[in-house]
């Protein structure tokens, strides 16, 4: 038995979602809303089989009984679902939300998943924060990190107009992933879009500043397991060289530090809807469908 | 204040933001004060003070800043008399906030510095500028990447998001004189605000540049007192103001004391400070972004590979300003190939 599942909005995210969704052992995707009618995405997944409207979260709600839906895919904006996750709430759904609204707990399917089953709504940061927080985690499950610095670097075809509206939201929401996910104590995000044709696959680099007496082996370690655990739903997401180590000392904004070690990692999308090179969209659906799935199987117990 | 003397173009000095780069981010409080003093006695009328990445940029990636940039603002603020304050920001880098504390510091300019096909990440950030009642500057960065058309284009976003006045900015030193004539003039030639050009040295163009600028029409030219700023260097305002003197162009600024202010307050920092070497030119024959340049010396060192080779290589790979995780990336590359090469030899 699969849960049954909606998408709202119906742009490139929801159609890339439902790609990954259509493979997935327990999630059921029976509906998309969007506001568009002239919507690529609302025919494609008519065609898809779900039920479609686009008269959006209205429409939704109403039928949400009937439908049997009890979690939904926020793609929209931040701003739609600020006002809309009140009314899932009161729904009894649960919303897994891929906007910066942050409205429930920042999450990443490896680091703290567990802690938020139970939530009725949970953020999945942005994509920098996808592939950077688990790093951070890595780091500092071995020995505490003072202080932890990203720089996510995208194509900028594989950048649409909200974010670059609100880059600042980007920024300052990574931030926080780092500390509240990560487990830094201080965390600083850096977001670069590069124009090369051929577009670039994303690039994040991972700085931990690292305390005295740091066993780079530990810590080489903790980093490539969780890099084997993330590219478990993304399997594009690599270590492009080992951790590189450098000796310090290094006054960073969370305090001295002895030395740090980055990471240069690389994601590659799975080619679903968008092309291999927007690593950072697919990381973003392929982790909204972890946790799509992690409720799944708590809310009606499926074992898959 | 006294009376803004006669200028047939506005100088924009960024001795203390692009020279950060050159001394590795550690300006002190005495020596902002210093400089400051001293250009602002000259009569330029525009100084420039942040970390070389602009508001925020005091990190692992960049470099961390020996003293806070906001208090590198204070002590600024306390002694200039005449000329306005500028900061830049880097959308991406600094966020729209940062600029309320420094216009609370006495900042009048803000300056948002995108990579030239970036313009439309800038809106929030020049929008907040002027809703803070300062001047809004549009950089447009490594403007040597695209042609004039599309330059333009880019240009309009910002004019369109409000500011006062748009920036080719030649990061790499990249720019020929007629690379440099044909950017401004595609701008003056169709836009309502300013225009600007700041030249970096790599080819030793940057004066020429910065007066062929002016010749299509340029309403701002940057400089730094001895050169001092990324890569090889800007514009050095002493020499342009020189110049300008001899071909009867007013800058409003005097020549002997902004001689003295380079050779007194700055030229001690950086006595090397205008020598183009070999990495200097490697970046604007390549195309690289200036500010690499310590940043690649260092990774050369650590990875053991030619720092050559790590500027071309990022040159090979378009890598835009901002982008210095990319010069380790591109050093453990190379020196991985390097061991291989070395190990199939064996």
């Amino acid at each position: 038995m699969k849960l049954p599942c909606a998408i709202v909005g119906s742009g490139n995210i929801g159609t890339d979602l439902l790609m990954k969704l259509q493979r997935s052992p327990v999630l059921e995707p029976v509906a998309m809303v969007g506001i568009d009618p002239q919507s690529d995405g609302l025919t494609r997944a008519a065609e898809l089989g779900l039920v479609t409207s686009a008269a959006g979260i209205d429409w939704l709600l109403e039928r949400a009984v009937d439908l049997g839906v009890a979690l939904l895919f926020e793609a929209t904006t931040a701003r739609v679902h600020a006002a809309a996750a009140p009314r899932y709430r009161e729904a009894g759904i649960t919303a897994v939300d891929l906007t910066p609204a942050a409205v429930g707990p920042l999450v990443v399917p490896t680091v703290n998943l567990d802690r938020h089953l139970g939530e009725p709504n949970v953020n999945m940061i942005t994509c920098g924060g996808q592939a950077t927080a688990p790093i951070v985690a890595a780091v500092s499950r071995v020995l505490p990190v003072p202080y932890a610095e990203i720089v996510s670097t995208v194509a900028s075809v594989s950048a649409g107009i909200g974010t670059r509206q609100n880059v600042d939201e980007f920024t300052r929401t990574t931030a926080r992933a780092l500390e509240q996910v990560g487990g830094a104590a201080k965390g600083k995000a850096i977001c670069i879009f590069n124009p090369a044709d051929p577009p670039i696959l994303m690039r994040n680099t991972v700085f931990c500043a690292l305390p005295d007496g740091y066993d780079e082996a530990a810590v080489a370690d903790s980093i490539e397991a969780m890099v084997a655990e993330v590219s478990a739903y993304v399997p594009g997401y690599r270590l492009k060289a080992a951790p590189v180590f450098d000796t310090g000392p290094y006054a960073t904004p969370g305090g001295p530090a002895a030395g740090r070690v980055v990471a240069l990692l690389e994601v590659e999308g799975a080619g679903d809807w968008f092309p291999p090179y927007a690593g950072n969209l697919d990381i973003m659906t392929a982790a909204a469908v972890r946790v799509g799935e992690a409720l799944a199987r708590e809310r009606i117990g499926v074992s898959a | 204040m006294t009376a803004t003397p006669q200028r047939d173009f506005r100088l924009t000095d960024s001795t203390l933001r692009d020279g950060s780069h050159a001394v590795a981010h550690q300006f002190t409080p005495e020596q902002v004060r210093a400089v400051v003093a001293a250009l602002d006695a000259a009569g330029v009328p525009v100084i420039e003070v942040s970390h070389g990445d602009g508001l925020g940029g005091s990190s692992f990636n960049y470099g961390f800043s020996h003293t806070d940039e906001r208090d590198l603002l204070r002590a600024a603020a306390e002694v200039r008399r005449n000329a306005k304050l500028a900061v830049l920001l880097v959308p991406g880098i600094g966020v729209a906030d940062d600029l309320h504390e420094v216009r609370e510091i006495g900042v009048d300019v803000a300056r948002i510095a995108v990579h030239c096909t970036e313009a439309n990440i800038s809106g929030q950030h020049i929008g907040l500028a002027k809703e803070l009642g300062m001047e809004a500057v549009g950089f447009l960065m490594m403007a040597h990447m695209i042609e004039p058309k599309e330059l333009l284009d880019q240009a309009k976003l910002l004019e369109d998001f409000g500011a006062d006045c748009v920036y080719v900015v030649d990061s790499a030193g990249a720019m020929t004189i007629d690379g440099a004539k044909a950017r401004v003039a595609a701008l003056k030639a169709n836009l309502r605000c300013q225009v600007g050009l700041h030249a970096h040295n790599n080819l030793s163009l940057a004066v020429a540049n910065s007066l062929a600028a002016f010749e299509e029409g340029a309403d701002q030219l940057d400089g730094c007192t001895t050169g001092l700023g990324a890569g090889a260097g800007n514009c050095p305002t002493e020499v342009l103001v020189a110049a300008c003197e001899k071909s009867g162009i007013a800058t409003g600024v005097d020549p002997f004391k902004v001689i003295d202010a380079a050779q007194e307050a700055v030229r001690p920092l950086r006595p090397l400070q205008g020598v183009i070497d070999r990495d200097g030119l490697i970046l604007g024959y390549a195309g690289v972004y200036g500010s690499f340049l310590l940043h690649a010396q260092r990774a050369a060192e650590r990875f053991g590979v030619p720092c050559t080779d790590i500027l071309l290589e990022l040159g090979r790979r378009k890598a835009v300003g901002g982008q210095e995780d990319m010069i380790i990336d591109v050093a453990v590359e190379l020196s991985r190939r390097a061991a291989t090469a070395q190990a199939a030899q064996a």
